[in-house]
């Protein structure tokens, strides 16, 4: 049975092959738009992830592990690493300026015209990020590898 | 300012991501481990150092004033809590480095177990009732994992029952927690407390009350629904068992005293009366169990049970007294459960095997061991001058002087009744000799094992830690005392969350 649907899976693909390709690229450039957008309107960290994830497991279904772990170049458990330790580092800097931690600190600068707001809360959001896309990929690759 | 409130969680959720980021080397894994169990540790006497000069150490997290943002609060009790959650962490942390086989160490062990200790640490130093759940599921998370780490099929059955009664817990938990947000309109502890206070106690209250009850209940394994404890707590691995052992039934109790003495304080003739029979039930029920076991771990599992009933004897008599008894209790509690959990893999390591009827002889070829599990032992069973006689005598005499006399007989036949189930470890393990078929050559020292040492570095170390709480009772009870008396007098905590005094 499992066979049968690898073979089905095999024969009609071409379609999600391609469309995986285009997709990848599109998908984790919303995702971005969606963790920079997150800050005054719905979005964020969180979301951002899965769309990101979304995009990788996609890919997966399509041409398989082995060139997921290609194009990804870096292990998801260390991008789950990564998040959680830019989320942690969020949370000192306000003690650097004696206030409680997770004090939110802010840059605001104008830059060719525009006014860009920096802040701790984007660093945290970014860690949200990849921690949600390295939790995800993590448990869809070694369900996909036990499988295979 | 004051960084010592966080600390304590910020260390292992550090500690959690950096031994993660270095999840392919299992010796740096090891190294950060222990380094982070020291800093808890630190941690956690510098709090205590800090409550005790200032009563209180409280920091609003994100600067959001209470009662909006979440409130992070250490009292004694919970400077208390965060010092022994460092002692065990790292007695196991030093422990695990030779216990731990190298096949769980690859599947994330450390990283779960700094998980753990964030969720613990978590849970003591939380202000606000809803993040105190959170901190609940983040414990839950990390000790579901742990406890089927290795994946055998006892490990899975015990999961099973774990899970669902501590899900179960969860789902009463935040429906209580939704309906007092429904009655109060806060979160915020200390703001509830305060609300419940001004306002006439109707039966809707007691019924949150007893919600509340029956979730912590669950989850400090006391009667009626303690069942899940004994059916998981002897699957996982040795180090897992006793790190559950001590802290996790006591983050419940350390719950109950919480919310018993700060929120749930107007109609104490109901609720804790309900408290002193559920304590007396779970007293005797715990230590019934353990008779009729004769598995090493299983045994020392429904002591925990029979042991946090005279936490909860503590909290439900309700006097200064009896609170400082509980307090006692749980200092002393933690320290020797965990001990007597390490000695029982010390054993299973000499002798391959946690089962009574195939162990025996080691008092003969190692006395050394045989004294480090009589002292725990001991203690457990309330012998002078160990920090167990001192624990049980308060408590014993709290319920003397309340008239309680029922509660009173059971928690000193309780006593006497772990004492023979000491004695029966004694007899079977250490004093009978080796029956045939066990193989001998580690107990006799024909397998060299030049690893044991560190096996026993903490075992050592916690036993220090029984007699200098016996030895030493009259610095330690002061200490218990003055922690009574802030959970005796909810306006101070309530003060120094909200800046105004009720």
């Amino acid at each position: 049975m499992i066979e049968d649907n690898k073979k089905i899976m095999k024969t009609n693909t071409l379609i999600l092959h391609t469309a995986a390709l285009f997709l990848l690229p599109l998908q984790l450039i919303f995702s971005v738009f969606l963790l920079l957008r997150g800050h005054d309107e719905p979005g964020g960290g969180f979301i951002a992830g899965l769309v990101a994830s979304g995009a990788f497991v996609l890919y997966l279904f399509a041409h398989g592990v082995a060139s997921t772990r290609n194009i990804l170049r870096v292990e998801p458990h260390d991008l789950l690493a990564m998040g959680l330790l830019l989320g942690l580092a969020a949370m000192f800097p306000g003690l650097l300026y004696g206030e409680p931690f997770l004090t939110a600190q802010w840059w605001e600068f104008t830059l060719a015209g525009s006014e860009i707001k920096l802040s701790t809360v984007l660093i945290f959001d970014i860690g949200v990020y990849f921690a949600v896309l390295g939790t995800i990929l993590t448990i869809v690759m070694s369900l996909t590898e036990a499988e295979e | 300012m004051s960084p010592e409130v966080v600390l304590p969680i910020l260390i292992p959720l550090l500690a959690g991501a950096l031994t993660l980021a270095f999840w392919r080397s299992q010796r740096y894994q090891r190294w950060i481990t222990l380094f982070a169990s020291f800093a808890l540790l630190a941690a956690g006497l510098w709090l205590l150092d800090s409550t005790r000069q200032h009563g209180y150490v409280v920091m609003q997290m994100g600067n959001w004033p209470a009662p909006f943002g979440i409130t992070v609060i250490a009292d004694l009790l919970s400077a208390i809590m965060i010092v022994l959650t460092g002692i065990i962490g790292l007695a196991i942390a030093v422990y695990s480095m030779v216990a731990t086989p190298d096949r769980h160490e690859r599947f994330g062990y450390y990283p779960l177990m700094h998980l753990l200790l964030a969720g613990v640490s978590g849970s003591f130093l939380s202000g606000d009732i809803f993040n105190l759940f959170v901190w609940f599921e983040v414990m839950l998370l990390a000790s579901f994992a742990l406890l089927t780490l290795g994946g055998e099929r006892s490990q899975m059955e015990g999961a099973i029952k774990y899970v669902t009664l501590n899900l179960f817990s969860s789902a009463i938990f935040l429906s209580a927690i939704g309906l007092l947000y429904g009655m109060v309109g806060t979160l915020n502890m200390a703001d509830i407390g305060y609300k419940l206070s001004q306002v006439e106690h109707t039966g809707m209250v007691n019924v949150v009350a007893l919600m509340f009850m029956i979730s912590f209940g669950i989850k400090a394994a006391a009667f009626p629904l303690f069942f899940w404890l004994p059916a998981s707590y002897h699957t996982p691995l040795i180090a897992v068992s006793a790190l559950f052992a001590g802290l996790l039934t006591k983050v419940g109790v350390y719950a109950l005293y919480r919310v018993f003495t700060l929120m749930f304080t107007g109609d104490v003739s109901y609720t804790h009366d309900i408290l002193l029979w559920a304590a007396a039930l779970t007293m005797l029920t715990g230590v019934l169990g353990a008779a009729a076991q004769f598995e090493f771990r299983r045994i020392l599992s429904f002591h925990i049970i029979s042991q946090i009933g005279y936490m909860l004897l503590g909290l439900a008599l309700y006097t200064p007294l009896a609170i400082i008894g509980g307090v006692f209790y749980i200092m002393h509690h933690i320290i020797v459960k965990t001990n007597l959990f390490l000695v029982s893999g010390v054993v299973y390591r000499l002798l391959g095997s946690y089962d009574l009827k195939k162990l025996g002889g080691v008092y003969k070829h190692r006395p050394g061991l045989a004294l480090l599990f009589l002292v725990p032992a001991l203690s457990l069973a309330g012998l002078p001058p160990l920090s167990g006689f001192f624990a049980k005598f308060i408590v014993i005499r709290a319920g003397i002087e309340t008239e309680a006399w029922v509660v009173t007989a059971v928690a000193l036949l309780v006593g006497l009744l772990t004492l023979y189930s000491m004695i029966k470890i004694w007899a079977e393990v250490f004093w009978k000799p080796v029956p045939e078929g066990t193989d001998t050559s580690a107990l006799t020292g024909k397998r060299k094992d030049s690893q044991m040492w560190i096996m026993l570095l903490p075992v050592v170390g916690l036993t220090l830690c029984t007699l200098f709480i016996g030895l030493n009772g009259q610095p330690i009870y002061e200490l218990a005392s003055d922690a009574a008396d802030q959970l005796l007098n909810p306006a101070g905590y309530i003060e120094a969350v909200l800046g105004v005094s009720p």
